[in-house]
This record gives structure tokens, C-alpha cells and sequence, in this order.
């Protein structure tokens, strides 16, 4: 079973930032020969489930289905690897009062493209957190649909890093349909070269859904003028009772913190990795298990360094 | 130790150092006074190598290398060290985490081994609590949230771990109560020694009375007009940079 692709158009919205061209011309590539395949899946307490997602070439429509059962405390790691165009559709169900912590490692390299979509439904009293490190291939994207239900609390971290000519993007779209609950976005994505990094943040709170606490940040640091930063925070807000907090930033590393450093003796490079990593680090600080925190820093960590290198 | 000689720089195409010249031998103290706008900070800025600071004529020897020829971090390593007037905040960079990198990415350039954690931890402290500066404050960001006076000893802190062979403090006097006044004072003198030379720039002549300079200088409209001993700073306290530099 396969999620059909259909090649937006630069006037949906949701596209307008991305590489196009390079779906376009992807939508000619065979069949993956080592697709994973489609399955649905289930969490019970105390459990963790790795998922790999892997093709060596071609294309690769790919649909899952995980569900975390009521008052279930679980892990979900995916990391996305490998070439090809890798289209996973995937769909996560956390049952009422369970807790899901969630990692998504796109790190893939080269040319490969991503489109990840996922629909998350956040159940009455349920808790889910997820932390994204997207920075490989040609096009990374990731697509987060998230329903949140009564007393629900979602937190996103993401961290988005581009850099040669790569197009990496999170579009979130976190829908509030009930009352008492709160979501906390937190996007810190870097640039290089001629990378561009997008971040599309849509708040929808329903008719009804009073005394929600929404929260969103997002800053962006462009390590050359040839590097594009978008953001576009989107609130629709349909009760009165709410708190709704958004803010965007963009800017360049601070030449003032880079000088003090060299005059202490730190090389351009270190200072402006040691810079850039902390400017990262509030989207991951949050990771609650300390040894996937550590993985985490070390994966943006090292990708960093490589950015400022060239930068 | 440093042979500053016809030092021409400009700021936005502006000149503001005109030909200075000065010279240090090893172990002296060095303090240069003048008037707001007569280029102290400028010479500092120079000296380290800060962008935008373009020197247009003269050279400038330290310890025997050409040092406009070097990066600001190359100067740092061969032994310069430049106090700010108004220390940069780094925010999600420790105190420790920067220091460890600034002391072992010196020592790497120099050719020395790196220093060890345990080492370095045991250093960082023991000069934080000479100074005055409570060493938990080294976990937090560099500066943020810091006082002036706190600030102004973490400057001294990181010198006295650092060991520079010429430290430049710019105005860090400033802005200073008389008890940080006299923990910087005592960072300063600490520093002293027959190898180490330090070049103090200041509005005030406060500060000399805890570092006891060998010569003083009069900047004004970048040059050195005037040069004495210590008792250059008290006619100039008494009669005036307008008087004393005419």
C-alpha cells in the first residue's frame, strides 16, 4: 500500500518555499527495489520502538501507522537514511493520558529527498513531544499535522540546518480542537551557502477551545548573504479565552561575541561553531532522556562545524 | 616587548590615531590618559585586530613579531590580551566552556599540550576566588546577567588564567565601586612580573593609586603629546587633560 504524491503547485502555500523542481523531476524515478514496508504498529507501557527508514535509490511511497496506548509511556525513534525520494506517510495515535517522546533524525546525505508528512492525534490528557534534527539531502521536508484534544500538551523542538544548496523545511499545522490544553514550538534553523531553511507554523484554535497556552519561537541564523531564512508563524483563532504567544527572528552571527572571542585566542571557526551551537541549543535542551539529548547535540553538532568551515 | 611605531589608523575612513609611537620593555606598567575622543579605545581595537580597524602607516613589533601581520587570534596566542570597556555577553556559551577553549586553542598554536579538565577546573577557580568572583557564576553564560562590577572581574579572571605576556586593559576601571576597583587593582598586579608588561588605558587617575604605573602617557588627537611618571597623572587630575596637553 502507497500514499499517492501529487506535485504541488508554487501557489499552495505550503510550497511555495520549496525545491520543486527537484520533485518534479523525481516523480520519474522507479520504484524503490528495497522499499520498507507499509505497516501499523502499537506501544504499549514502557516501550520503545526504533524505525529506520532506508532506500538506496528510486522512490519509495511509504504509509505507517503507530498507536500508543491509553496511559502508555513510550519512545518513537525514526531516523531516515540512505538516497532516493523517500515519501512516508505516517500516521500516530497517543490514547488518551499516554505520553509519547518522539525523535526524528533526517540526516540523510547528498541528493536524496525527503517528504515526510505526518498526522499526529494528541488524545484527551496525552502528552507528546517530539524534537526533529532535519538537515540532510537535497530536500528534507517535514509536514506535522497534530490534533490536540482536551488537557493535551504537545512540545516541538526542531532544529533545521542547510547548507551547500539544500532546501530543508518544517510545516506545522497544530490544531487545537478542545479546551485546557497547551503547545510549545521552539524552531532554530541555520543556513550556509546557498541553503535555504523554511519554517511554516500554523496555530488553529476551534470555536470553544478555551484556555489554551500556545507558544511559538522561532530564530534563524544566516551564516552567508547567499543563504535564505523564511518563517511564517499563522494564527487562527477562532475562541477568546487563550493565550497565544509567536515570534520570528533572523539573524547573522554576532561580530561583536566573534571579535571578544579571538582576542582570547579562539579560532574563527571554534567561535563560530561554539555560536552556533548554543544558538541551537534551546530547541534541544528539552530532550527529557539525557543520552538521546547527547545524540542529538553531537548529530547537530557535527553538522554545524561542517557549515562553518565553508561559511 | 612592544614598538609601536608612526601608528596611523582609521575607523570609517576617519583617522583617528596620527602617528603614535610608544615602547614597552618587559615589566613595565604603562598607563595612556587622554580625553574622550583621542583614540584609547581605538588603540586597543588596533592592536588586537578588530575589523573595521584599518591601520594606513606605521608597524607595530611585539616580541619581536610583525603583530599587524597576525589574526586577533594569532595575537592572542603570542601573548596579547585585550580588557574591554564593555565585555561581550555570549549567551548559551559557559564561562568555563569558553575559557578552556580560549586557553587550550593558545596552547595548541604555541605548540603546548592541551590542559586536562581536572586541571583546568582546579585553575579556573582557584583564580575566580582570588578575584572575588563566586565560581559557580563560571557554569553561566559568558557575562549574561552580570554586573558591571562582575563582569569587569571575570575579565580578570580569564587574564589570570590566560597569563598574557601583555595585557591592554581598556577603561577597565570604569564604571567601578571601590571594592571591584580594588579586586581589578589586585588582578592587575598579580600579572605583574619581570616577563609581563601591562598597558593600562583610562579616563581617571583612580586606578593609579592601586596600579602604581612606571610611565604615563598623554593621548590627545591621536598621538601621544606628553609622557612622564607617575606624577603626570596627578598634574593632569589637578590641572586638566586641556592644560597639561597644550
Amino acid at each position: 500500500m502507497s500514499a499517492p504524491f501529487t506535485l504541488p503547485s508554487k501557489r499552495d502555500e505550503a510550497w511555495r518555499y520549496s525545491d520543486l523542481k527537484a520533485l518534479e523531476a523525481a516523480m520519474m524515478l522507479p520504484d524503490a527495489a528495497d522499499a520498507p514496508v507499509s505497516e501499523a504498529l502499537s506501544l504499549r507501557d514502557g516501550e520503545t520502538l526504533a524505525l529506520p527508514l532506508a532506500i538506496t535509490g528510486g522512490r519509495a511511497d511509504v504509509t505507517r501507522s503507530v498507536a500508543v496506548a491509553p496511559d502508555a509511556t513510550a519512545v518513537l525513534d525514526e531516523r531516515y537514511s540512505g538516497g532516493g525520494w523517500l515519501n512516508p506517510q505516517v500516521s500516530l495515535h497517543i490514547g488518551a493520558g499516554a505520553t509519547l517522546a518522539h525523535h526524528i533524525d533526517q540526516s540523510r546525505a547528498g541528493d536524496a529527498l525527503t517528504t515526510a508528512r505526518y498526522d499526529v492525534e494528541v488524545g484527551p490528557g496525552a502528552t507528546y513531544r517530539v524534537h526533529i534534527l532535519n538537515a540532510g539531502g537535497q530536500l528534507g521536508r517535514v509536514e506535522l499535522d497534530v490534533r490536540i484534544h482536551e488537557g493535551a500538551s504537545v512540545e516541538l523542538g526542531g532544529v533545521l540546518l542547510a547548507s551547500e544548496a539544500r532546501t530543508i523545511e518544517l510545516v506545522t499545522r497544530f490544531h487545537h480542537i478542545a479546551p485546557d490544553a497547551t503547545s510549545r514550538q521552539t524552531v532554530r534553523s541555520v543556513a550556509a551557502d546557498k541553503g535555504t531553511v523554511t519554517y511554516l507554523g500554523k496555530i488553529i484554535i476551534s470555536e470553544g477551545s478555551q484556555r489554551i497556552d500556545a507558544e511559538q519561537s522561532s530564530k534563524a541564523l544566516l551564516l552567508a548573504r547567499t543563504a535564505t531564512a523564511n518563517a511564517k508563524p499563522e494564527l487562527e483563532i477562532y475562541a477568546n479565552e487563550v493565550k497565544c504567544a509567536h515570534g520570528a527572528t533572523v539573524g547573522e552571527l554576532d561580530k561583536q561575541a566573534l571579535f571578544y572571542m579571538a582576542t582570547r585566542g579562539v579560532e574563527p571557526a571554534e567561535a563560530k561553531a561554539l555560536l552556533t551551537e548554543a544558538f541551537v541549543a534551546d530547541a534541544i535542551e528539552p530532550i527529557a532522556d539525557d543520552a538521546r539529548r547527547e545524540a542529538f547535540a553531537e548529530a547537530a553538532t557535527g553538522r554545524l562545524r561542517a557549515m562553518v568551515r565553508g561559511a | 616587548m612592544l614598538e609601536i611605531k608612526n601608528l596611523h589608523a582609521t575607523v570609517d575612513g576617519k583617522e583617528i590615531l596620527k602617528g603614535l609611537s610608544l615602547s614597552i620593555k618587559p615589566g613595565e606598567v604603562h598607563a595612556i590618559m587622554g580625553p574622550n575622543g583621542a583614540g584609547k579605545s581605538t588603540l586597543g581595537y588596533t592592536l588586537a585586530g578588530r575589523d573595521g580597524y584599518e591601520v594606513t602607516e606605521g608597524a607595530v613589533e611585539f616580541l619581536g613579531q610583525d603583530l599587524l601581520a597576525l589574526e586577533p587570534h594569532e595575537r592572542a596566542a603570542a601573548g596579547l590580551f585585550l580588557g574591554l570597556q564593555y565585555p561581550v555577553e555570549i549567551p548559551g556559551v559557559s564561562n568555563l566552556t569558553f575559557l578552556r577553549t580560549a586557553l587550550n586553542a593558545q596552547r595548541k598554536l604555541r605548540g603546548e599540550e592541551e590542559v586536562s579538565s581536572a586541571d583546568f577546573l582546579r585553575l579556573v577557580r582557584e583564580k575566580a576566588k582570588e578575584l572575588g568572583l563566586d565560581p559557580e557564576m563560571l557554569k553561566r553564560p559568558v557575562n549574561v546577567g552580570f554586573s558591571g562590577g562582575e563582569k569587569k572581574r571575570n575579565e580578570m579572571v580569564q587574564m589570570a588564567v590566560l597569563q598574557p605576556r601583555l595585557a591592554i586593559l581598556d577603561e577597565t576601571d570604569s564604571g567601578l565601586d571601590i571594592d571591584a576597583l580594588k579586586v581589578v587593582a589586585q588582578g592587575i598586579n598579580a600579572l605583574r612580573g619581570p616577563d609581563r608588561a601591562i598597558l593600562l588605558i583610562t579616563h581617571y587617575q583612580r586606578l593609579l593609586d592601586y596600579v602604581v604605573p612606571d610611565h604615563v602617557h598623554v593621548l590627545a588627537a591621536g598621538r601621544i603629546v606628553k609622557s612622564g611618571d607617575k606624577s603626570l597623572a596627578l598634574e593632569l587630575e589637578r590641572e586638566g587633560y586641556a592644560t597639561v596637553a597644550a
